[in-house]
């Protein structure tokens, strides 16, 4: 087998495939790019040719405005092989937010993985991970140490209830990313029987909206904004994690700051961000999800990008496989908490 | 020690007091003995031992994780205890789980356990526990968990739990047999919840809640009757309360933690029964000495014959709780003061002596004293009721302190930090500094730090000048351009070789924002070094 590094490689771009000409989730603007998901430090703006999920393009119309999805877009249908150049290229859902996808290529009898942002658990609002046999795996890392264990979110979901139940008179504003996280965290708590209103900063309306265009059910949500603040005790308000510590959140009358976030597993992770009610709630794998996804899919050789390369390239190298760490521009700079 | 720990996990993140309260007296109301007595134990005078516990915790991370894993782990999480609980190896399910242990069991085995079998022993309940137990558990076992929660704040709770309860026990009531019981109060709880009549602490050397003073405002000192008030001068050291009985000794400090450990040359030397209040220092040649000097003899567990030697302890006594047996708490202010008198001229304990009385009956004279006390390096007055009997707590018109007139100095704001609970949007934590030379060049350095002072309205204006004026921003803290003049007030300047500036401020709040005032002409650090004392 000709070496992976042969046909696929990083470039000051990202990570780019020589047969197909073509970037996955490249951080500068090029002629054609396939993007796994719609966050910030994966869909750019700027390429002629994006190839994504239906659901990855709208939200990067969404994000970025009409010309967001590049000069021409091409959805790119689940489990449905096309032959770019040399490669044949099939998307697989990637579990991690809504329309996320891992990426296979396969050229000369090769299978690559490249995984974009994933995790292994159930999900409502995004179409379950799928695995995906092959011989290179190209893993993200962002919680790639032994300490990073993520509960089972109704047990987290069922913290925060228990908050509003012995604080009834406090708002509980919930801090989380505003693309995935809140929807998800929505859904969790329709399911836990949560069916209040639920308020949002006015920069999750958008999102929310497209969700549910989607075909996301919400339930009853209502901008903060439009609200009298003193009706705001006993209900949950969701704010991106950069509006917690903001003069925005003074509109909220002595609130329980909630945090959902896999970071807050780290208890002075937690405290520097003065967060009262942290939950360990995240959309990626976690450590052991990590390690049974490097078995499951029988992959020889592993690349690791963005995060904590250094821990899992020896868990590999450990277990017997060929790892080396990735460096990826433009995404090991990222702000930890907003890259969730 | 799953409800410990979710307790305590709470605590931690929890800045607000009556939220803390709240947690705390749900805790004591869910939990049952023995457990909420040692978790009262735990946050309030620590359980009965510590185990050096990182060689152990070492020895069961070996086999059961990758040194180089570990090392990374460690090095990101930042805390041995919790790198472990974090990392410890989970059962494939929930239902493999062991049983969790409890709070009481766990202390129980503890107090008996030999330290060669306690690796075992602690990897069997760290396997029963989750991440969150694991990690109450370690810290638990290294001393004291820092969650945030003083012993007074649990104590407190302890309160609020009981009168949910119907008991008619305050905090003051608490306090008062606590240093006669230990953990895990089982008679406390048994108390509180109706169970059985109050611990008989009789004769015991127990704290006794002190009487506290307000601070004298000019609208007090408008309407003083100086005639009504003894006088005495304000002692720069810290309040204690000595007591004797059943044959021994406590010193306690104003919050009642036992600190007699610290001060053998007074408890050992002690020989009178009853309960006495007085100020603790240093005293040398018959001179008091800086408060830097008792400082350096204070928050120690042992202490060594040379510092016995370079700062002996003093008491100045200034009243009598109780003599031999007698209770003289409800008797006024001169009665105790004769008695204390009297009682001290037939058989002074060594290292005390009495704090005087000034005689002092017109407001001229009061006013030309207190005026006077700066240059006579005395931190100030206090005036006590004479017909006031000693009531515990802060009650109003009682006792009054009047401080030394604050100094001021005019400082350039150079960092800002945000605050915690309410004040999480606000920038309410202000470095400040003073002006210096250095290559030719005036430049700012830091000489202190302030919280308060302000108004709710001024702060919003603060917060709103230092988001406007930022160069640079690290976490939660950021740097301002120097364009903002605060006049702050502080008690005094000290030397202190630990500071860049080689000063320090003592009690510095922020008096005036002074908007008007261009920083250019803000006090020179060599102004502030001249008001240092001694």
């Amino acid at each position: 087998m000709q070496p992976f590094e042969t046909w696929l490689y990083p470039t000051p771009e990202g990570l780019y495939c020589e047969p197909g000409r073509f970037f996955i989730d490249p951080s500068r603007p090029v002629d054609r790019a396939i993007i796994t998901h719609g966050h910030s430090d994966h869909a750019r703006a700027g390429h002629d040719q994006v190839m994504a999920t239906r659901e990855t393009l709208a939200v990067m119309r969404l994000r970025m405005g009409a010309a967001g999805a590049g000069k021409s877009p091409h959805t790119i249908e689940l489990g449905q092989p096309l032959t770019i150049g040399d490669v044949r290229v099939t998307l697989h859902p990637a579990g991690h937010i809504l329309g996320s996808a891992q990426v296979l290529i396969e050229y000369k009898g090769a299978r690559a993985v490249v995984t974009g942002d994933y995790k292994r658990r159930r999900d409502p609002t995004a179409s379950p991970f799928e695995l995906v046999r092959c011989d290179l795996l190209v893993t993200e890392a962002t919680f790639a140490l032994p300490v990073f264990r993520h509960e089972p979110d109704t047990r987290e979901i069922g913290r925060l209830l228990a908050s509003l139940a012995a604080f009834p008179e406090r708002a509980h504003l919930l801090g989380a990313y505003s693309l995935g996280k809140a929807q998800r965290l929505i859904v969790l708590l329709r399911e836990a029987g949560w069916d209040r209103t639920i308020y949002l900063h006015g920069a999750m309306v958008g999102m929310c909206d497209l969700y549910r265009s989607l075909g996301i059910e919400l339930g009853a949500l209502e901008p903060v904004a439009d609200t009298k603040r003193e009706s705001l005790a006993g209900e949950i308000v969701l704010a991106p994690p950069s509006a917690l510590a903001d003069r925005w959140s003074r509109r909220i009358p002595d609130p329980v700051t909630a945090f959902a976030s896999g970071w807050m597993r780290v208890k002075a992770r937690a405290r520097q961000r003065g967060v009262e009610l942290p939950l360990v709630i995240s959309d990626h794998v976690d450590w052991p999800e990590l390690i049974s996804t490097i078995e499951d899919t029988g992959a020889e050789e592993i690349w690791v990008t963005h995060g904590r390369e250094e821990a899992l390239v020896r868990a590999a190298t450990l277990m017997g496989r060929r790892a080396r760490a990735l460096a990826l521009l433009g995404r090991e700079n990222e702000a930890e908490d907003e890259a969730e | 020690m799953i409800p410990f720990a979710e307790l305590l996990d709470r605590l931690a993140y929890t800045p607000a007091r009556n939220a803390k309260l709240k947690l705390l007296a749900g805790y004591f109301a869910a939990t049952p003995d023995p457990d909420r007595g040692w978790a009262l134990a735990a946050l309030t005078d620590g359980l009965p031992f510590s185990f050096p516990v990182r060689r152990t915790l070492m020895e069961l991370v070996e086999p059961r994780i990758d040194a180089e894993l570990y090392r990374l782990s460690r090095d990101y999480v930042g805390d041995t205890a919790e790198t472990v609980a974090l990392l410890w190896p989970e059962p494939p399910s929930a239902a493999d789980r062991p049983p969790p242990p409890r709070l009481g069991d766990i202390v129980a085995e503890l107090g008996l356990i030999d330290r060669n079998s306690l690796g075992i022993r602690l990897a069997s309940w760290l396997d029963a526990l989750d991440s969150n137990g694991r990690w109450a558990l370690l810290k638990l076992l290294t001393g004291a968990p820092r969650v945030g929660v003083s012993a007074r704040l649990a104590k407190t709770a302890l309160a609020e739990w009981a009168s949910s309860r119907g008991s008619g026990a305050t905090i003051d009531d608490i306090e008062e047999v606590w240093h006669g019981l230990s953990a895990p109060f089982l008679p406390l709880f048994d108390w509180l919840s109706g169970k059985s009549p109050r611990p008989d602490i009789a004769g015991a050397p127990v704290f006794r809640p002190m009487m506290l003073s307000h601070p004298l405002e000019a609208q007090d000192l408008a309407a003083l009757d100086v005639g009504q008030f003894a006088v005495e001068w304000k002692w720069d050291g810290i309040r204690v309360q000595i007591a004797n009985g059943r044959g021994a000794t406590r010193l306690y400090s104003r919050t009642g933690e036992d600190i007699g450990q610290a001060f053998p040359d007074i408890v050992e030397g002690w020989n009178a029964q009853g309960v006495f209040d007085g100020e603790l220092l240093v005293v040398r040649g018959g001179e008091v000495a800086p408060f830097a000097d008792l400082q350096k003899r204070l928050n120690r567990k042992t202490v060594t014959a040379r510092m016995l030697v370079d700062f002996p302890a003093h008491i100045r006594l200034y009243d009598a709780l109780m003599i031999g047996h007698d209770d003289l708490r409800q008797l006024s202010f001169d009665e105790r003061r004769t008695r204390l008198d009297a009682w001290h001229a037939a058989a002074p304990p060594p290292r005390t002596d009495i704090s005087p009385l000034l005689p002092l009956n017109e407001k001229e004279a009061l006013q030309a004293t207190w005026s006077a006390t700066r240059g006579n390096a005395i931190e100030g007055l206090m005036l006590k009721r004479r017909t006031s009997p000693y009531l515990a707590g802060r009650p109003r018109g009682h006792w009054f302190k009047w401080k030394r007139a604050a100094l001021t100095a005019d400082c350039v704001l150079m960092y800002a930090q945000r605050g915690s609970g309410k004040r999480s949007s606000y920038h309410s934590d202000f470095t400040f500094g003073a002006w210096m030379k250095r290559e030719g060049n005036d430049e700012l350095v830091p000489v202190g730090k302030a919280y308060f002072g302000f108004t709710d309205a001024e702060l919003v204006e603060l917060d709103r000048w230092v988001r406007n004026n930022t160069l640079e921003r690290f976490g939660p803290v950021r740097r301002v351009a120097p364009g903002l003049v605060l006049e702050v007030a502080f008690d005094a300047i000290q030397r202190s070789p630990r500071h860049k500036s080689g000063i320090a401020m003592r009690f510095p709040r922020v008096h005036r924002v002074r908007w008007d005032k261009p920083p250019a002409e803000a006090d020179r650090l060599e102004t502030l070094e001249r008001l240092i004392e001694g």
